[in-house]
C-alpha cells in the first residue's frame, strides 16, 4: 500500500508548503525580471505558477534516486529536486553559472546531478525520452522509477500515444503525469481535445492503452499525493505505467510576448482574457490558488501558526532575493565558449 | 504607387487575396482562428480557416490527403523546427506521391514556416533546416528577403501545383519594405539581385540579405563594390543569375545563417565550382554558423552566427586572397 497524505509528516508538509511557496516566488522573480531588468531574458519563458501543488505533491512521493523528465515549462520541478536556484536563475539570465552555462536557457533546463536529466523544447517529445529512462532503469534493475511530466497539448503528439503503447507493452516504472492547465499554449482545451470537448476527463486516453488512467485536483497537494503515490507505487511494483490527469490552472500567459528584438518583452495578460475575453474564469482560478488552500488547511490542523507561514514566506522572499542579485551579478560566458559540448 | 508593409504583414495578405481568388484554398494550424473575431475566420468561415491541437503529423497529412482530393491547403507551423516531428510527411510523402502515381496526382500544399530565430531562442528553435530540404525533388523551397518578395513568394507558392516549403525568418517579421499595387508574383526558380556591383559577388538568403546589404553599404565607404544576390528560392535554384554575377565579380562570397554543411551555401558553392571555375579569381568564402547547436547566452550566440563584420571581413580577404595571386 502506498504511503497516503493523511500520514505525512508536519516537517513533510512544511517542507511540502515551503517548495510550493519557492516556485511561485521563483516564477515571479522571473517575471519581473522582464519589466525590471530588460534584456536580460531572451527568447521564451515558461511558468509554472498555478502548478506548485500538483508539482509539489507529485514529487513528495519520490524515492532519493527517481528521475524527474518536465516539458519545457521546467523552472518548479528542479527547485524540489534541490537543485540550487542560484544556478537555475542564473540559467535563465544567460549566465556562466547557470546550470547549463548559458547553452540552454529556461527551456531546456538540466540538472542530473539531481536527478533531472534534461527537458525537451518540443512539445511531447520528452515523454518518449522519461519513458527511456524508465528502460533504463528496468534493464539495469536500480529500483528508479521516473516521473514524466507534460502539459495537456502534447497528449496530442504522436510522442505520448507512441510512448504510451511501448510504455505498457513493457511494463515500464514510470508515472506519466498531464498536467491540465486548460490551455494548450494560447488554445483553450475545448477548442482541440477530443475528450474534452465529449465532456470527458483527459485521463481517458489511458483506456485506448489499458494502462489506469486518473483524474485529480491538481490544485490539491494532498489528492495529488496520494494518486501520484499510487502511480509509482504501482511502477515500482513492475505493474508498469499509470496516466494521471492532473488538472489545475495556469495562472501567467503561456509565455513572454513574442517580439523581434529590439522590441522589448514581457508577459501580458492571461490568454483568457487577452484571447478569450473570459474575466470571470481567470478569476475564478486566481481564487482557486492551490498554496492559499494549503495554507489554510496547514493553520487550520495546526501544523502552522499564522507566524510560522509568515516566517516561511519571508525566508523564501528573501531567498529569491538572494538569488536575483547572484544572478545579475554572475557574468556571461565568453563567445567562443559556444565551441564546447558540442561533441561527448 | 507601391504601399509600404511589414514582411509579416505582406504575407497574410497574399494568403488573404488568394482565398478570395480561389475557394479551394484554406488555412490552418496551432493557435491561430482562436475565435470568431480572428481576421480570417470572419472573411473565410470556419470550414476553410480552422484551429488544430499540437498534431503536425496529422496537420501535414491531412494537407496532403486534403491536396490529392482538390483543395489547396496552408498549414501555419510557426517554428519551422515542428516539421522536424512530421517529417515524413514533408520530404518522403509531400514530396514523393506525384512520383509514384506516375504523374497521376498532384499535392499543392503550402507548409508556412517560421525560422531563424537569433534571439535567445536556444537549441531548438532558431534553426535552420532548409538545407534538408532543397534536395528533395518535387518539393519546393520559398525563403523570401523582403516584404515584397514575402508577398509575391507565398502568392506563387499558393498557386503552385507542387508542395511548398515557405520559410520566412522570424527576424525579418516587422521589417517594413514597399510592395508592388496589384496582383504582385514572384516566379520561383528566379533570383534577385539586391545590390549591383562589381568587385565581389555575395550570395545570401532571408535575413542574411539584409546583413549582406549592411556589409555591402561598410564595404562602399571603402571603395569596394559588392553585388548582393538573394536567390530567393532554393528549389528550384537560380543557378544562372549567380553564375552571371561571378562572371562580372570574379569572386563570391556566400553568406548563410546555417552551420556550413547544413546549409545552401554549400551546395551553391558546388555549383559555381561545376560551372562556374574559369570565372573565378580567388577561392570561393563561406560565411556561415559555426558548428554548434545555437547556444541561448548572447555572447555565444553572436559568436557562432554570421554577421555584418565577418560578411566583410570575407570580402576583404576573396579580394586579398585574388590579390595575391596576381
Amino acid at each position: 500500500m502506498a504511503a497516503t497524505s493523511k500520514d505525512l509528516s508536519k516537517d513533510k508538509l512544511i517542507w511540502m508548503y515551503t517548495q510550493m511557496l519557492r516556485i511561485r516566488e521563483f516564477e515571479e522573480r522571473v517575471k519581473r525580471t522582464f519589466v525590471e531588468h530588460p534584456g536580460v531574458i531572451r527568447g521564451h519563458a515558461h511558468l509554472g505558477d498555478g502548478a506548485e501543488a500538483s508539482i509539489v505533491g507529485a514529487l513528495a512521493t519520490r524515492n532519493e534516486t527517481d528521475l524527474v523528465m518536465p516539458s519545457y515549462r521546467c523552472h518548479g520541478y528542479p527547485l524540489v529536486l534541490g537543485t540550487p536556484a542560484r544556478a537555475l536563475m542564473a540559467e535563465i539570465y544567460q549566465r556562466k553559472d547557470g546550470i547549463c552555462k548559458g547553452f540552454g536557457g529556461s527551456m531546456h533546463l538540466a540538472d542530473p546531478a539531481h536527478h533531472f536529466p534534461t527537458a525537451s523544447g518540443i512539445i511531447g517529445q520528452g515523454i518518449a525520452h522519461a519513458a527511456g529512462a524508465a528502460y533504463a532503469a528496468q534493464v539495469k534493475k536500480t529500483g528508479q522509477i521516473v516521473y514524466s511530466f507534460f502539459g495537456d497539448g502534447s497528449s496530442k503528439q504522436g510522442a505520448f500515444h507512441e510512448t504510451l503503447n511501448l510504455a505498457a507493452v513493457w511494463k515500464l516504472p514510470v508515472v506519466f503525469i498531464l498536467e491540465n492547465n486548460q490551455y494548450q499554449a494560447y488554445t483553450h482545451i475545448s477548442l482541440e481535445d477530443a475528450n474534452a470537448i465529449a465532456g470527458e476527463p483527459l485521463s481517458q486516453k489511458a483506456k485506448a492503452y489499458s494502462i489506469p488512467g486518473v483524474t485529480v485536483d491538481g490544485t490539491d497537494v494532498r489528492k495529488v499525493y496520494d494518486e501520484v503515490g499510487k502511480a509509482a507505487e504501482r511502477a515500482r511494483a513492475g505493474q508498469g505505467p499509470t496516466l494521471i490527469e492532473s488538472q489545475f490552472y495556469r495562472l501567467s500567459p503561456h509565455g513572454n510576448a513574442i517580439t523581434v528584438p529590439p522590441v522589448p518583452t514581457q508577459f501580458q495578460e492571461h490568454e483568457s482574457i487577452e484571447v478569450y475575453g473570459r474575466k470571470d474564469e481567470f478569476a475564478a482560478a486566481k481564487k482557486n490558488d492551490g498554496i492559499v488552500k494549503f495554507r489554510e488547511l496547514l493553520i487550520g490542523n495546526g501544523t502552522l501558526t499564522e507566524a510560522d507561514a509568515k516566517r516561511i514566506e519571508e525566508g523564501v522572499r528573501n531567498e529569491m532575493e538572494d538569488v536575483v542579485k547572484f544572478a545579475l551579478a554572475s557574468p556571461l560566458p565568453k563567445g567562443e565558449d559556444a565551441l564546447n559540448y558540442v561533441w561527448a | 504607387m507601391p504601399r509600404e508593409m511589414m514582411f509579416a504583414e505582406a504575407i497574410a495578405v497574399a494568403i488573404t487575396e488568394e482565398m478570395q481568388r480561389d475557394p479551394n484554398v484554406v488555412f490552418y494550424g496551432q493557435n491561430m482562428a482562436m475565435t470568431d473575431r480572428d481576421p480570417f475566420v470572419r472573411k473565410f468561415g470556419k470550414d476553410r480557416v480552422r484551429i488544430t491541437p499540437i498534431s503536425e503529423t496529422a496537420e501535414l497529412g491531412i494537407a496532403i490527403g486534403a491536396a490529392m482530393s482538390g483543395l489547396r491547403p496552408i498549414v501555419e507551423l510557426y517554428m519551422a523546427e515542428f516539421m522536424l516531428v512530421a517529417f515524413d510527411e514533408v520530404v518522403n510523402e509531400a514530396p514523393r506521391l506525384r512520383y509514384m502515381s506516375g504523374g497521376q496526382v498532384k499535392v499543392p500544399v503550402v507548409f508556412k514556416a517560421g525560422f531563424g530565430f537569433a534571439a535567445g531562442w536556444a537549441g531548438q528553435h532558431s534553426n535552420c533546416t532548409y538545407h534538408a530540404m532543397m534536395g528533395i525533388p518535387g518539393l519546393k523551397i520559398a525563403l523570401p528577403s523582403t516584404s515584397a518578395d514575402a508577398m509575391g513568394l507565398m502568392r506563387a507558392a499558393i498557386r503552385d501545383d507542387n508542395p511548398v516549403v515557405y520559410f520566412h525568418h522570424y527576424m525579418l517579421t516587422i521589417d517594413k519594405g514597399p510592395v508592388p499595387d496589384g496582383e504582385h508574383l514572384v516566379p520561383f526558380g528566379v533570383a534577385d539581385v539586391k545590390r549591383a556591383g562589381t568587385d565581389v559577388t555575395i550570395v545570401a538568403t532571408a535575413w542574411m540579405v539584409k546583413k549582406s546589404l549592411a556589409a555591402a553599404e561598410i564595404l562602399a565607404k571603402e571603395g569596394i563594390s559588392a553585388e548582393v544576390v538573394d536567390p530567393r528560392t532554393l528549389s528550384p535554384l537560380d543557378t544562372k543569375t549567380i553564375i552571371d554575377s561571378v562572371k562580372k565579380t570574379g569572386r563570391l562570397v556566400l553568406v548563410d545563417q546555417a552551420p556550413k554543411h547544413a546549409s545552401a551555401a554549400v551546395v551553391i558553392a558546388g555549383e559555381v565550382a561545376e560551372q562556374g571555375f574559369k570565372y573565378l579569381k580567388a577561392p570561393v568564402k563561406m560565411v556561415t554558423a559555426l558548428d554548434t547547436s545555437v547556444p541561448y547566452s548572447e555572447p555565444m550566440e553572436s559568436f557562432v552566427l554570421p554577421s555584418e563584420q565577418k560578411i566583410v571581413d570575407a570580402v576583404k580577404s576573396v579580394l586579398a586572397a585574388q590579390a595575391a595571386a596576381v
